[in-house]
Formats: structure tokens, sequence, C-alpha cells
């Protein structure tokens, strides 16, 4: 009796948490291949378009803008006159390599055309091997670091890559603060924070910039940085160069707050979203200073932003507006070389790799943003400075 | 009643080792057939993978009877040594199955290396402190790995050890044309990937074969019957700590060459996919499949691997459907009134070894 | 002066984690289980009292109550649902049930919180109104020391101390330790084991909020996953201290995160989690039940 009580009690748990969050779901809707309100009308040609992030885990805030800023995308284009239009599915690869490479597969089980993913490294990486042998058509959008592209020519990327950011910081430090004594925090065991790191260290050495201190983090020991900034107090720094994400920036910026040691804080684009973080002070952040390609507060940008915050409920960061690029990079693509949606994945590839660099695109993470054969992009990263909550240019 | 027992684990072993060259059969026509579907064939490595992970950490813990909670890290030197014995002997053994069969024997090598390095303190514990401790290992295997430059150059092998958090590859001092195999945080980016699904039948095959032939051996008997009384082992005279060392070692090796197989499956590879998530994982397939029964270790793996892929038309709810059934299994397969039911389609000597 | 703010740092951080060691440690010592999901509590009862503050706009000490009430509740639920079914199970059968209430909570908490990280409202923020530092100046203002601090340094003694002398003289108490030495005697005399083992979890839950508040205050970010890293070590800083031992458990956590500080500010940033474990293994193979843990030999 008591087993079959505890049967239906568990039933009762499962259905009452389902529909629980099903009616949370109503508010916000979340990505993911359950609901299709993406699919488009009949007319046109009908790409199947495909995003890979870690939708649940640790890094579930970057893959989900992915999928939430391409969502936005696909449905503005199905929406409008366009002749090119996107059917759109997303899936999870919890920031795993193995499963990102399932996810690729399950698209490619779909009958994925192009897509526009995966979204961190480590995972990109691994599909980008397998999407150029398979000659699958692949647009990052926020994946930064040379080895995604590299060796394969039909691999794109939308976001600047690692070496480009942390040469263009330690050239923005050497121009405009010389004198700097500089301490570094970065995440060791995040290959997009080292990597910004090692190319930001040696320009650095090579513009003479005087780096007095380096002090790392894991994800395992993320919790407390009083150590590391006590010690960069200690050694002198009056610059701290943090190329890590706004999260683990924003308990930086509280324990410094909290130890009255106040040097110039210095971001990348991973910086971006500190000040629209649910619950931070954001005064803790006047006077950081990031090089980011994307700002939600510019004036330019609102309508993006604000159909995000009508959508999904939150401010959209640069991942959600790298992926909106990416779908209408992609469009623009397609248009470019003539495809048809009853082109096959590799033929469509084979027909978007010549195009790519001869194209010339402005959106919301830069203007005039032109590929080179090898996959990397070039725009020009801005340089802000945060005052009163919100960017300005220096 | 001996004779009639050792029949039982023969038919047993046998259906084992027949029931993994069928679904290898069966799988690889189908995937010739082209009838299998992308996603499952790209699992076909990891499944293996994990099977020999899940049989060989049965090893320690279903016959040796001790809780590891870090055998992720075994598997994690096993791929890192593979990927660097790969990527390096690629001009030396220019065929693929001899270079992956080379960096698979380096990678258990290498985790055998670590298992002794690892097993001569742990083993001197008992119970959850030496589960405790294989986490730790685990933990610190993951950490130094992430510290760890590798690269290869016309002159052999440059290694260097990141300790201040301020060395990059410039640093390991390489000719022109030399390849960084392992880049600290950024893991393994570029490997050359030679795994093939006939590679991850044979590794499975060979880790059934060693596991069960130790098992039945004189040896493995006496690590069970360390297992089940160690003062009594001890008092008949069973060296304790070589057996333990035995069946704990071997169980790393395995580990390892099942690590340098799934290392070389992939492109890119971070030495946090083998944290304290991935031991526990292997943990669930040998605890679902069943304490010292490898058959049921096989099909936990294979089945937990392919579970949350099927789970994708669940969308955000998958892994939240994954909790849930976890959990409901393991409630169910320990529930008294269902273990009864399945007790009568046993053989009856089965129910008399549970009433005594 | 920068040993003195290091050894603070430590100090704090260590406070936390005993707080969940403590947590970790009764339930062991009663269930003989390794409560792998605690971690997870501690992220709900941070959730819970970050929604309080933020979306009811109560006070923080409010919010701390009804996170532990929540946890509470949570703890009992877990252990009457997944738990208790499997009391004559195999330990490593609950290990895996744990493993998956964990899986449970972190997901569920990722559906109705989102991914987004949140910035969590310290009960004393780093700076008050003023944009003066809530902290204690000593030395003229050589070293500082956060009030948050203090009062996670405060808590972390007056629970321990509570705990000691909750198990030592009150009936419930008794109970308990009477459970953990010999389930099966304790029925006999009379001990209802099962509401025993409840309690348990209800306190272990409760401690459990309590720890979330306090490290949410501390390092104030709070996502779905905040909770997992810090149960590990609390789970480490138990079994160093000597699991079951409510003292071992508190000395365990106080010296992991002192370790843990030093080890960042002296030997390497890079490898201050490999240095923890190590002192770790080092000091079980010297004292194999840990630092206060008692060593039974195994009688035939």
């Amino acid at each position: 009796m008591k087993k079959k009580l505890f049967a239906l009690m568990m039933t009762l748990v499962m259905v009452a948490g389902l529909t629980a969050c099903g009616g949370g779901k109503e508010e916000s809707p979340a990505p993911g291949n359950a609901e299709q309100p993406s699919a488009p009308s009949a007319e046109g040609a009908v790409f199947k378009l495909g995003t890979i992030g870690p939708l649940t885990g640790d890094a579930a805030i970057y893959g989900q803008a992915v999928a939430n800023g391409a969502k936005i995308a696909v449905d503005e284009i199905n929406a409008s006159d366009s002749a090119v239009k996107f059917e759109l599915q997303s899936e999870d690869d919890i920031n795993d390599g193995e499963t990102s490479i399932n996810a690729y597969n399950n698209l490619m089980d779909w009958g994925m055309q192009v897509m526009v993913g995966p979204t961190t490294t480590g995972p990109s990486v691994a599909v980008a091997a397998q999407a150029g042998s398979d000659r699958t058509f692949m647009l990052t959008p926020s994946a930064s670091s040379a080895d995604v592209t590299a060796g394969k020519d039909n691999v794109f990327q939308v976001c600047f890559t690692d070496p480009n950011q942390g040469v263009s910081s330690a050239d923005y430090m050497a121009e405009n603060m010389a004198d700097a004594k500089i301490a570094v925090i970065y995440r060791n065991d995040d290959s997009y924070s080292q990597g910004i790191r090692d190319t930001f260290v040696a320009e650095a050495g090579a513009k003479g910039l005087d780096v007095v201190y380096e002090g790392t983090f894991t994800n395992d020991t993320a919790t407390d940085f009083s150590v590391q900034l006590t010690a960069a107090q200690a050694a002198g720094a009056n610059t701290v160069f943090m190329p890590i994400y706004y999260q683990p920036a924003s308990v930086i910026l509280t324990q410094a707050a909290a130890m009255n040691y106040a040097p110039t804080f210095f971001g990348v684009d991973g910086m971006d979203g500190i000040l629209t973080l649910e619950g931070f002070d954001t005064s803790l952040a006047e006077g950081l200073m990031l090089l980011t390609p994307f700002s939600a507060t510019l004036e330019e940008n609102k309508s993006f932003v604000e159909a995000y915050e009508a959508q999904f409920g939150v401010t959209p960061n640069q991942f959600a507006a790298d992926a909106y690029d990416g779908v209408y990079i992609m469009k623009a693509a397609l248009e470019a070389a003539g495809c048809t949606s009853d082109m096959s994945s590799t033929d469509i590839c084979e027909a978007l790799v010549p195009v790519m660099p001869t194209l010339t695109y402005s959106g919301l993470t830069g203007k005039d943003m032109t590929w080179s054969v090898n996959g990397e992009v070039s725009k020009a990263p801005t340089a802000f400075v945060i005052k009163d909550g919100l960017y300005v240019t220096p | 009643m001996k004779k009639l027992s050792i029949k039982q684990h023969t038919r047993t072993d046998f259906l084992t080792y027949l029931g993994v060259i069928i679904a290898f059969a069966v799988m690889s026509f189908l995937s010739s057939n082209g009838s299998l579907s992308r996603s499952l064939t790209g699992q076909l490595v990891p499944i293996c993978c994990y099977m020999s992970m899940a049989v060989s950490l049965n090893l320690t813990v279903g016959i040796l009877g001790e809780l590891s909670l870090g055998h992720a890290g075994f598997m994690s030197v096993g791929a890192f040594s593979g990927v660097v014995a790969a990527m390096s002997l690629q001009t030396v053994i220019p065929s693929a199955p001899l270079r992956l069969a080379a960096a698979m024997v380096i990678g258990a090598a290498a985790a055998a290396i670590a298992g002794i390095i690892v097993g001569t303190p742990v083993l001197r514990l008992r119970g959850d402190y030496l589960a405790i401790v294989t986490l730790a290992f685990g933990e610190i295997i993951k950490d130094l790995i992430n510290c760890l430059l590798v690269g290869y150059d016309a002159n052999g092998l440059h290694v260097a050890f990141n300790l201040t958090g301020s060395k990059t590859v410039a640093d390991l001092g390489m000719q022109e044309g030399g390849i960084a195999i392992i880049k600290g945080a950024q893991g393994a980016t570029g490997t050359t990937i030679i795994s093939s699904f006939t590679a991850g039948f044979l590794l499975v095959m060979v880790t059934l074969f060693v596991v069960l032939n130790l098992k039945h051996s004189r040896a493995g008997r006496a690590i069970m019957a360390l297992r089940d009384n160690a003062i009594a082992a001890e008092s008949v005279g069973i060296n304790l700590t070589k057996y333990k060392m035995m069946a704990f070692v071997t169980s790393a090796a395995l580990a390892g060459a099942a690590g340098a197989l799934y290392g070389l499956n992939f492109s890119s590879l971070q030495a946090t996919k083998f944290n304290f998530n991935t031991s526990i994982l292997i943990l669930v397939f040998v605890v679902l499949g069943g304490l010292g029964n490898l058959w049921g270790s096989l099909i936990a793996a294979a089945a937990l691997t392919v579970l949350p892929e099927l789970l994708r038309a669940f969308s955000d709810y998958r892994m939240l459907v994954y909790a849930i059934v976890l959990i409901l299994v393991m409630l169910a397969t320990n529930n008294p009134t269902l273990k009864t039911f399945f007790s009568r389609f046993k053989p009856r000597k089965h129910v008399r070894k549970e009433a005594v | 002066m920068e040993f003195l703010s290091y050894l603070i740092s430590g100090i704090s951080l260590g406070s936390v984690y005993a707080i969940i060691a403590l947590g970790y440690t009764m339930v062991y010592g009663i269930a003989k289980m390794l409560n792998f999901a605690h971690g997870d509590v501690i992220m709900v009862g941070g959730y819970i009292s970050f929604c309080a503050v933020s979306y009811l706009g109560l006070p923080g000490w409010l919010a701390l109550i009804l996170a532990m009430a929540v946890c509470t509740v949570l703890g009992i639920v877990i252990e009457g649902l997944a738990y208790k079914p499997l009391r004559s199970a195999p330990s490593l059968a609950v290990l895996i049930t744990a493993i998956g209430v964990s899986y449970f909570l972190q997901n569920t908490a990722l559906l109705i919180w989102k991914a987004a990280p949140k910035v969590y409202p310290s009960l004393i923020p780093a700076t008050n109104a003023q944009g003066e530092v809530n902290a204690l100046q000593l030395f003229h203002g050589q070293l500082s020391i956060s009030y948050i601090s203090l009062l996670t340094m405060a808590s972390c003694v007056v629970i321990m101390i509570a705990l000691t002398l909750f198990t030592g003289k009150t009936k419930m108490g008794k109970a308990m330790r009477a459970c953990s030495e010999d389930k099966g005697a304790a029925q006999l005399m009379g001990i209802n084991v099962n509401a025993t083992i409840s309690t348990t979890f209800a306190i272990g839950s409760a401690l459990a909020a309590v720890a979330g508040v306090l490290l949410c205050s501390s390092y104030p970010t709070l996502q779905p996953t905040t909770g997992s890293m810090p149960g590990i070590k609390a789970f480490t800083a138990a079994v160093f201290g000597g699991i079951g031992s409510i003292p071992g458990a508190f000395l365990g956590g106080l010296l992991l995160g002192i370790i843990e500080a030093l080890a960042k500010a002296y030997i390497s940033t890079n490898l201050a989690n490999t240095i923890v474990f190590a002192v770790l293994i080092i000091v079980l193979l010297v004292k194999p039940a840990g630092l206060l843990g008692k060593y039974v030999p195994e009688k035939v």
C-alpha cells in the first residue's frame, strides 16, 4: 500500500512540476525544438538552420542567448518579404564536445542545411572538424579561438578571435594608459580567457607595458577573489585586466569595493552584460573600461534589444547579438550565392565558401564586417567606459 | 555444486562475449547499410569507451569492493597521453589503425603508472575515506593537465608546466613547423581523428577478456575474498596490498586505453571534460548495471549514453527528465516488491542465496 | 599585513565551508549516506532568499527564515520520497539517487530561475549608502575585515556550539547519536528511527539554507550550479575533520578555507585546489579517519 501511495505521490510531483514549469514557460519561452513558432509560411525558399549551444548546465546563459538571438532574427526574416526564409532548430550541448557532436549529428538527421553555431570554443573546435569533413557550412556566432577556423575553409566566425582581442586591448592600453601597472586576473581552465590572456601578455611585452601580477582562478575556485585582489594591490597594480565573463567579474568588482581597492578595471567582450546583471549595483562598475563590439544601451541597437526583452524578459548580451547577426549574415550569403532550399548541405557549403570573403555586412556587432579566406572576421572593437550606468566612448 | 557454478559463470561469460559480438555485427551492418541515424553512428565510439570505462570501474567497485570517485582521472591521463602519442608518432607510424593501437597502449601504460601512484596511498584507506581520496586525485589530475603544455617538433617532445599561470605555448621553444598538442586550458585541439568503431569493439572485448579472466583466476578469487572479509582473507595468507593494487591498476590501465580511444575521437578535448561529474556518470553505469555484473555495466553504459540523446524531444526538460528517470530506476530496482517479482524468473539457486 | 588579510579571507571562506560541512556531517553521521544533493539545497536556499528580498521586498533576516523554512520542507520531502524507500538498499544505490536528486534540483532551478546569473543582495552590502566600506578597519585601515565576513565567522561558531549542545544534551540529539551507533538497537529501545532521520535531514537542510544565504552574501553571485562546487569542498572538509564529527567538520572547513587562500597567495593560483586536495590526502594517510574522527578498528 505504501509503495502504491509513494508511486502515486511521485507521479503527482512530476505532473505538478511539469505543469508548473509549463506555466512559467508561457511568459518567457525558452529556446528549444518543442515549439516551432519559427516555422515560416510556405512562400519563398525555406532553409533548415541549426544552432547549437549549452541550454543547460554551467554555461547555459550563453547557449540560451544564442538560441534566443537566432530565433528573433529568424522570426523577423520569416515575417518579412525576404526570398530566403529559415526553419530554426536549437540543440543543447551542455558545453561539452561529445554532446556537441551529438547535437550536430541530430541536426544533420533533421536535415540541417546551414549552421549558426556552436556557441562555446571547445565544442566548436570539435564540431568544426566534423563539419569540415562533412562539408557543412558553419558560422559560429561566438566561439572566438583561432583553433575553430584553423585548417577549415568552410568555418567562419561572427565574433572577434581571441588573439585579436588580446592584441587590441594591449594596444589600447599602450596608447592611452602607457604608465599603467597592470594586474591580469584570468580563468585558467577556460580556453577563451586563457587565449586572450596569452596574446595580451605577449603584446603587452612587445609594447613595453608593465604587467606586475598575474592571478588565475578556475571554475572550482571562482567563489573568492580576495586573495588575488590583495596580491594585485600589494604588487601596486593600478589597472586590472580581466579577460573573463561578466559573472565572475561582478564578484571581483564587489570584493574590490569591499577592500577599498579602486584600480581601473579593463575588460573585453565577455564583460558586456555586467550592467544588466540582475541585482548588480551598477555603481560598482563605474569607470570600468571594456572593448566590445556590442552594447545593449546604444541607440542603434534599440529595436533588437526591445524585441528581445519583450520576448524573453531579459536584456540581450553580445552572444544574442552575435547569433542575430549570424542569421542575417547567413541570409545575405545565401542570397549572394543564389542558393535554393532544395540544395543539399554540401552543395550549399560549396556555394557559400567562395561568397563569404566577398561579403560586407553591417549589423549589431560591427560595421562593414568582412571575412578572410580562413574564416576570421575583421571588424573594429570599440572601447567603452561605464559612466552612470551607461556605456560612453572615452 | 561447485561444478555447476563454474558452468554457470562460463555460460554467462560466453553469452556476454556473444552479445557484444552480435551487437557489433548488427551495428556495423546497419551503419554500412546507411539505415542508422547519424546521431547514433556518431555515438558508437563514445559508447564503446563508456562501456569499457564501466567494466573497468566495475572491477574496482564491484569486484574489489572499493568506491572510486575519480575514475575519469585515469581516463583523462589515458586520453591526453594517447593524443600526445598519436600526434607525435604521425611520421613514425603512418598507418592510422596501428597508430591508434600504439596510442591506446601508451594511454593504458600512462594510466597504469597514475594508478600505481594513486593506489599506493589510497588503498591503505577504507570506505568513504578512500572514496574522497580518489575524488581528490581526480580533481588533482584535472588541475595538473590544465597547466600542461606539450608540443612536438623535429627535436621531439617539448613539455612545460604552467605553474604560475604565465607560460604559454611560445615558452616551449619549439622550432618552426612544430605543433602544439596540449595547450593548457585550451586542451588538445586539432587532433587528427583516428578512432573507429572497430577499435571500440576490440577495446570492449579486450576489457571484458581481461576483467573476466582476472575475476575467475586465483587472483580474482583472492580479490573477492578481500572484498567480502579482508581480515579473514588476510588470515589465510592473502596479500592484501598486492591483490588490491593488482585490481586497481588493471582498472586504471583499462580506463586509460578507453580514454585514448575517446581522446582520438574528437578534434578538441579539454581537461575539464574529465571532472567529478564524469566520474559519477561512470559510477552510475556500474551501480545501475549491478555491482560485479559486467554485462549489466555494458547495457547500462549504452542505455544511459543514448538516453539524453533520445530525450532531445523534451528540449528544455531533457536533463530534468533524465534526473527523474535516474531516481525512478534506482527506486524501482531496489524496491523489495519488484525484486521478489523478478526473482521468480531467475533460477532457484539465486533465491536460495538471497534467503541466506 | 598581507598575510593577515590572506588569513582572514581564508577563515571567511572556511567558515562558509564549515557551515555546509556541518550539515553534511550531521546527515552522514546518522543516515550513513553521502548526500550529494546537499550543495543544491544550498542553491535553492540562495534563490528563495534572493526572491524574498528582490521580489517581495522582505528584509534580509526574514528572507533567511523563509529560506530555512522552505529548505527544511524540501529536505524532508527529498528524504521521504527519494531516500526513505532505499533504507535497506545498498549504500551505493542511495548515493546514485542522491546524485539524481542533485541533477533534478539543478535543472528545476534552471527552468524556474533561468540560466542568467543573479547578483545576490548581500545581508550586509560591501559599502553603505555613504559609499563607505562596511568593514572593520584595523591598524589604521591597513587591514579590513568586512562585516559580512565577521557575521559568517560568528554564525559558524554559534551553529557549531548549538549543534554540539543539541546532539549532546537533548532527547532528540541522544536519539540521533543512538541511531548513528546502531539503528537496530535504537529501534529496540523505542526510538523512532525514521522520524529521527527525517529530523536530521530537516536540520541539515535548514543549515544548508543558512549556508546558502551566507555564501551568496560573501560571494554575491547566484546561478543553478552555484551549490555544486562548495558542496564538494564541504564534503572534503567534512572528511578532512573526520566525517560524523561536529567539531571535526568545523575544524575541517576552516582549515580547508585557510589552506586554499594561502596556497593561492603564496604558491600558485592555478593549483589552489590541487594543494587543498593534496593536504587532504596527506592528512588522511596519517590519520585515516580524519583529524577528529574516531578510528574504529574492524572487529572479527
